[in-house]
């Protein structure tokens, strides 16, 4: 799993990479209570927003971690939110892209980089 | 502004130690939520006791020869006749009968006026209050007080066990008492369309009444974040978002507010305006709407069902009570029948709404009948 300063996470497998937002943006934001994913098809590059993630008081943009294209949305968010706060490095995932270069994964924080990372805020 | 230029209030040592996530707000590092979060504190006041500082919100005493007449002239209620005893909601008018506060004004005892104004408005309304009355009464500003506010369907019992006379309080009933071993101000009123009281006491007693409170099982302490979903539940607008310097009273749906008599008479800043608008001329009124989709957050579009751009949404969030979103704004008449169908624009993307009216979500005041 790699992390991106904007506190999301991904996981590569093949070419095809599952991402989301980490356990800290998670706990954050609070309860989350809107997720909007992006549909099937968007071409995203690195650092665009890509997804929203609301909580009572606030939306906040979710930005791609690696360019490409959006292969689907995490479309059981809609209804359970809260997979969020719960699962957020797991079943709380917004979405997986179709990367168009494997190395822009490898220059993201691995976890120890994270964890030290965090450590700044 | 930076931090360090932040005002706290004497309960800042309290949120800290209690885990709360202090913001800027009104000039004062305040809790916007505790460990607990929005969504379970918005509910546990709903279902039990929320306790609030609201230490950052300007009490002050009107004084004079005759402070309720010389405060008539700038607000738009009667206040001539108020009983000791009894407060009410009023507004701070410009001349052309835009709101420049609103407030809360109240006569605990013999002493004046006791008024409670917003934080971020408070400089400026006391210094128009000041001028404006200039020779007729004087602004005291309470400084060295602290207000708390205990919210919830069990914020009686619990504030009766320590004051026992405030069960027999009515809602907007204001008094002068000795409470927690000080001379306390309450009222039975807040801001979160639940039963409960606004305690204000000495800044000296603030720690102790609110560890008080607190030490009962059915309090838990309540940030400013589930205070906005809560008074949004309630219907309640926010000033410097649903009110402002351009937006009337009549126009925010606070007609309540306005005297006939006094509008009648074309006594107060800005009548010609507003008895204008009574009588029809409005081109714009507060709406309440229910949404579906992503919640429709302050400063989206409200279209009609051509997608044309009619309004504005000046408050909206998640309602944690209807797990739905809900929003307040303003649109033309023609647009605020109950159940009108309308959209509102979030992120480019085209939403269904419908107005519906407030409160979202039913107040439960206790209103005393006179035996």
């Amino acid at each position: 799993m790699r992390f991106t300063k904007d506190h999301e996470w991904v996981v590569l497998e093949g070419d095809v990479a599952t991402f989301g937002i980490t356990a800290y943006a998670a706990e954050q934001l609070g309860d989350v209570v809107f997720v909007e994913t992006p549909d099937a098809g968007k071409a995203v590059k690195a650092g665009d927003n890509v997804a929203v993630v609301e909580s009572v008081k606030a939306a906040s943009d979710v930005y791609a971690p690696v360019s490409g294209e959006v292969l689907e949305g995490n479309a059981a968010l809609g209804d359970a939110p809260e997979t969020v706060n719960d699962q957020p490095e797991g079943a709380g995932w917004f979405a997986k892209i179709k990367v168009a270069d494997k190395a822009e994964i490898e220059a993201l924080m691995d976890r120890a980089a994270y964890e030290a990372y965090l450590q700044t805020l | 502004m930076s931090d360090q230029d932040l005002k706290l209030t004497p309960l800042y040592d309290a949120h800290v130690a209690a885990g709360a996530r202090m913001v800027p707000f009104a000039g004062y590092s305040m809790p916007v939520q505790y460990k607990d979060g929005v969504l379970k504190e918005h509910l546990w006041t709903r279902e039990h006791a929320g306790l609030f500082d609201v230490s950052h919100m300007g009490q002050a005493r009107l004084r004079g020869e005759d402070p309720l007449a010389a405060f008539e002239t700038l607000v738009p209620g009667d206040y001539a006749g108020l009983k000791p005893g009894k407060q009410k909601y009023s507004v701070l008018l410009n001349a052309e009968g835009g709101i420049i506060d609103d407030l809360m004004a109240g006569r605990p005892d013999d002493d004046g006026l006791f008024i409670v104004v917003n934080g971020a408005c408070k400089d400026n309304d006391y210094a128009i209050i000041a001028s404006a009355l200039a020779g007729r009464a004087s602004v005291e500003r309470l400084e060295d007080r602290a207000l708390l506010a205990l919210q919830g369907p069990e914020a009686a019992a619990v504030l009766a066990a320590h004051v026992p006379a405030v069960a027999d309080m009515a809602f907007m009933d204001i008094a002068a008492l000795p409470a927690f071993g000080v001379d306390a101000i309450i009222s039975r009123s807040g801001y979160t369309g639940e039963d409960g009281y606004e305690i204000s006491v000495p800044a000296e007693a603030a720690r102790r009444v609110w560890d008080a409170l607190l030490s009962d099982e059915r309090v838990r302490p309540i940030g400013l974040g589930a205070r906005d979903s809560l008074r949004l539940e309630a219907g309640l607008p926010l000033y410097g978002h649903d009110l402002d310097e351009s937006v009337s009273p009549i126009e925010a749906g606070l007609g309540f507010a306005v005297s006939k008599k006094r509008r009648e008479a074309r006594s107060f800043p800005g009548a010609d305006r507003i008895a204008g608008e009574v009588e029809g001329g409005l081109n714009r009124v507060r709406v309440a709407l229910k949404v579906e989709g992503a919640p429709a957050r302050e400063g989206a579009e409200i279209a009609d069902e051509t997608g044309a751009v009619v309004g504005r949404v000046t408050s909206g969030g998640f309602s944690p009570s209807l797990g739905a979103p809900i929003a307040i704004g303003f649109a033309p008449p023609a647009f605020s029948a109950l159940g009108t169908a309308l959209k509102v624009i979030v992120r480019g993307r085209t939403q269904s709404a419908e107005v519906v009216s407030t409160p979202f979500v039913p107040h439960r005041y206790v209103r005393k009948m006179k035996a």
